[in-house]
């Protein structure tokens, strides 16, 4: 082979490595071996379009993914040798370790899943490979966040069962459910969800909270485990805008489909990140920015932009982000205040803020955190403070398709809720915006089918007929050691015995070695 | 000597998850162990999967196998996604600096033409049939559900895309990365009658819904006749067409086929043992499938080693599977 023409460019070289593997198979019709590409009414003309988000073939992969689980893994040892648990600024913070493991490493793993099987279910193999290369990395996260949480597992409560409790405790059916909505769709859909949604418009608003709130608190094994991903993650919001634009290229009947996922993923995506909003503000004892400052730099400034930008394909920003932008100065306060007192039920603690913290707040929330929440945590403070710790022995509401407790408010009255309901088939749904009730009326037949957490307790299902049986047994929350108010609970004897301000009383101590 | 440094050692709550203490006790748990069992949901799933509305997510009847407990069937090599990498990182290096070196003495290249050409009418094609089982594994990765048996798969899946890129790599040394030679060589696969009965059942293959069977048929079966008879059997042969320097190139999948034999064999054995049912099926498949890729192989065999060679390793497949419990229906063991 002596005649040579013209080398490859980096770009041929690497479809020739990847799509040029594939073939136009005889044996077997095409829709058989891709069966599921169809039914979405999505309309692909032409895969070899495709432009490939990142170029990396398997051995480059190996070696990068290795050279990065080393120093990984060399940092794990160093912490848990060191007792790195000691580090941190306050045991309070752990509390948003106890979210993430049971609310977000699930989803890793889930996504892995789904990576996996839309990975085999598109028949354009480039994006298989992406998806393949994506489904293994996220394999990669589940299993180092397990690895970086077993040191706190080891010395901190909440944390011991974190995929048994994603499956049932009330809250985390609003992770599950999420994830569950996702998997459950067609690849296409599944793609616009995770990979554009969530991955791409809304990824810096889960993991810049986690990760810096790690950074901020002392956290070495969180932190380093963020900084490990970062290139990780590169590749998939490289991935998550490459779908949308091939996508909408692809033809002009795929824009309104687009258009409707972009509108329930950017919501749903939303309601589940409350629970990060309440996170960042209250969870951390040293704080990193406000939510509301969060969202104003990572969705109103680059999700602006990033719509500005797809207008050429006919796409507008999605529906009801009015009312998202308006609720920042509200969710996390709002969920802070509903898991306070639902947190005979959680995993994890909650507590009301100290007085600078409160401060910190005033001045983050000028227009809302004096007028509107101050005075119920003063309240409630004293309540505590009098030996009357408020928990709400009613179980909430549900919104039928985020399936948070109905606790949100109307845009232009923060005193109102923004309670919608209606009836199908002679059913009645309840929901907690517009927003999740449009959702609910393009796919009643999907949210029909939903496992709600607060029914399935009513309806017998949880293994007890009271809370704390439920909680108990069902969900392998510790009485009195996982749940409950932080103050006086077992994390926090510790925490005074470990920064030698209080020796561990032997009844607490025995309490949380049971 | 060794220094003992002193440190402090803080009394810890527990020592491991408590899924993991509820397998293994309440004592510390390898990494392996951490990161692969029970991290998958498993119960309350909310909808219906809209591609298999008959079937929820993460269910287990999407295979007829059954298990008390999936989390039997475990890795012998104790391959998390960290040490899995780790492992694979070395092969690279290895390879390619087999690789730079063919490259660099013309290794390929100043081979004859004929030789050239029986490269990639007989080796390079391959690369389809790995394109098949990364698609495969790929699938079985996303149905299975048990962490223990996914990532298993899904290695399996990213290896494969590996060695076909290996395999591509033989035809760009040989056209000097223009791309030609792979033309020529796929026009091998698609049209000439020595690779249609190959092509004809890796496309058959891609059309199986029920994944143990799918694992079965292209890790057990395909792979294990199809990797001795090409990269021991052909591999001698080639060298004695005067191109052994190729073997250098294959190094890999030669050690990634041993290696792979480990947690194959252990996962059709624990399967197979679990209950008669399942050795039944299992049964029932090989007596479907097995010459059903031997007969893949054959033209092959014929244009190559020879027949002989395709016997003697359908016989070491079938002491493979009796050590499950299985019958070769062609060669007994
Ligand atoms: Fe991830
Ligand atoms: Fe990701
Ligand atoms: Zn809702």
């Amino acid at each position: 082979m002596a005649i040579k023409n013209k080398k490859l460019n980096l770009k041929d070289k690497y479809q020739y490595l990847t799509r040029d593997m594939a073939w136009e198979p005889t044996y077997q019709k095409k829709e058989d071996i891709y069966p599921d590409e169809q039914f979405e009414g999505i309309k692909i003309t032409d895969w070899s379009q495709w432009e490939d988000p990142f170029r990396l073939t398997m051995d480059a992969y190996w070696k990068y993914q290795a050279e990065k689980e080393k120093k990984l893994y060399a940092i794990f040892d160093a912490f848990a040798q060191n007792n790195g648990h000691q580090n941190i600024s306050d045991a309070r913070y752990v509390n948003a370790l106890k979210l993430f493991l049971s609310g977000v490493s699930p989803l890793e793993y889930a996504a892995f899943q789904g990576y996996a099987r839309v990975g085999r279910q598109f028949s354009g193999a480039g994006a298989r490979v992406a998806c393949q290369l994506q489904a293994i990395d996220e394999l990669r996260h589940s299993q180092t966040q397990q690895h970086a949480m077993s040191h706190y597992n080891k010395h901190f409560n909440g944390l011991h069962d974190a995929s048994h409790q994603h499956d049932r405790v009330w809250f985390l059916s609003v992770p599950k459910s999420f994830f569950d909505d996702a998997r459950s769709a067609g690849p296409f859909e599944f793609l616009t969800a995770i990979s554009f949604s969530f991955e791409y418009v809304l990824t810096n608003l889960l993991f810049v909270p986690f990760m810096s709130g790690a950074a901020y608190n002392g956290d070495m094994a969180t932190v380093t485990f963020g900084f490990s991903a970062q290139s990780d993650e590169a590749r998939h919001m490289t991935l998550g805008l490459e779908v949308i634009k091939f996508i909408l290229e692809q033809h002009e009947d795929n824009v309104p489909i687009i258009q409707r996922w972009i509108d329930k993923w950017f919501w749903r995506g939303f309601r589940l990140l409350s629970l990060v909003g309440m996170m960042m503000d209250y969870m951390l004892p040293n704080k990193v920015m406000s939510w509301s400052e969060a969202w104003e730099v990572y969705y109103e400034q680059n999700g602006g932009a990033l719509f500005k930008d797809l207008e050429r394909y006919g796409i507008r920003p999605p529906k009801y982000q009015d009312v998202a932008n308006a609720a920042k100065d509200h969710v996390s306060h709002q969920a802070w205040s509903t898991f306070y007192q639902y947190s005979q039920a959680t995993n994890f603690h909650t507590w009301m803020p100290e007085e600078e913290e409160m401060a910190w707040l005033s001045e983050k929330y000028p227009e809302t955190f004096d007028k509107y929440y101050r005075a119920r945590f003063e309240h409630w403070d004293k309540e505590h403070k009098q030996g009357r710790r408020f928990y709400n022995n009613t179980l909430p509401q549900l919104c039928q398709v985020c399936q948070i407790p109905v606790m949100f408010t109307e845009k232009d009255d923060p005193t109102v809720f923004s309670h919608r309901q209606i009836k199908h088939e002679g059913e009645r749904y309840h929901f907690c915006s517009d927003g999740c009730c449009d959702i609910f009326k393009n796919e009643p037949e999907k949210y029909i089918q939903a496992w709600l957490p607060v029914h399935q307790i009513y309806q017998g299902n949880c293994g007890g007929a009271d809370v704390p049986t439920v909680v108990e047994k069902y969900y392998h929350i510790n009485l009195g050691v996982d749940n409950l108010e932080y103050h006086g609970s077992p994390d926090h004897e510790r925490w005074l015995d470990i920064k030698g301000l209080k020796p561990l009383k032997s009844s607490s101590a025995k309490k949380s070695a049971a | 000597m060794t220094i003992e440094i002193k440190t402090t050692s803080v009394e810890p709550i527990r020592n491991t998850y408590s899924a993991i203490a509820r397998r293994f006790g309440d004592k510390p748990a390898t990494r392996y162990q951490e990161a692969s069992f029970d991290l998958e949901a498993r119960a309350n799933f909310h909808y219906r999967p809209l591609w298999d509305p008959k079937r929820t997510l993460n269910d287990a009847s999407r295979t007829s196998i059954r298990m008390e407990d999936w989390y039997a069937v475990t890795d012998p090599r104790q391959f998390f996604y960290g040490a899995y990498v780790g492992n694979r990182a070395k092969m690279q290096e290895a390879a390619e600096s087999n690789f730079a070196f063919c490259d660099k003495r013309n290794l390929l290249t100043r081979l004859p033409e004929k030789t050239q050409h029986q490269l990639l009418r007989l080796l390079v094609p391959l690369r389809h049939v790995e394109l098949g089982a990364n698609m495969n594994n790929s699938k079985i990765a996303g149905d299975a559900i048990a962490t223990t048996v996914a990532q298993m798969h899904m290695f399996a899946a990213t290896d494969r895309l590996g060695m076909g890129q290996y395999l591509s790599r033989i035809a760009l040394l040989l056209d000097g990365s223009t791309g030609k030679a792979l033309d020529e060589s796929k026009t091998f696969w698609m049209d000439d009658e020595l690779w249609q009965p190959m092509r004809k059942l890796v496309e058959d293959l891609l059309v199986i819904d029920d994944w143990f069977e799918l694992t079965l048929v292209q890790n057990v079966l395909l792979d294990g006749l199809m990797y001795p008879l090409i990269y021991d059997h052909m591999d001698a042969w080639l060298g004695e067409q005067g191109a052994e320097d190729v073997s250098l190139l294959t190094e890999f999948q030669r050690d990634w086929y041993k290696e792979s034999q480990r947690w194959t064999n252990s996962m059709i054995k624990t399967v197979g043992a679990e209950n008669d049912g399942n050795r039944e099926q299992l049964q029932r498949w090989v007596t479907q499938w097995e010459h059903r890729v031997y007969e893949a192989l054959m033209p092959i065999a014929q244009a190559t080693t020879g027949l002989d060679a395709l016997d003697e390793t359908r016989a070491e497949l079938s002491v493979r599977l009796k050590k499950a419990g299985l019958e070769s229906t062609g060669v007994q063991a």
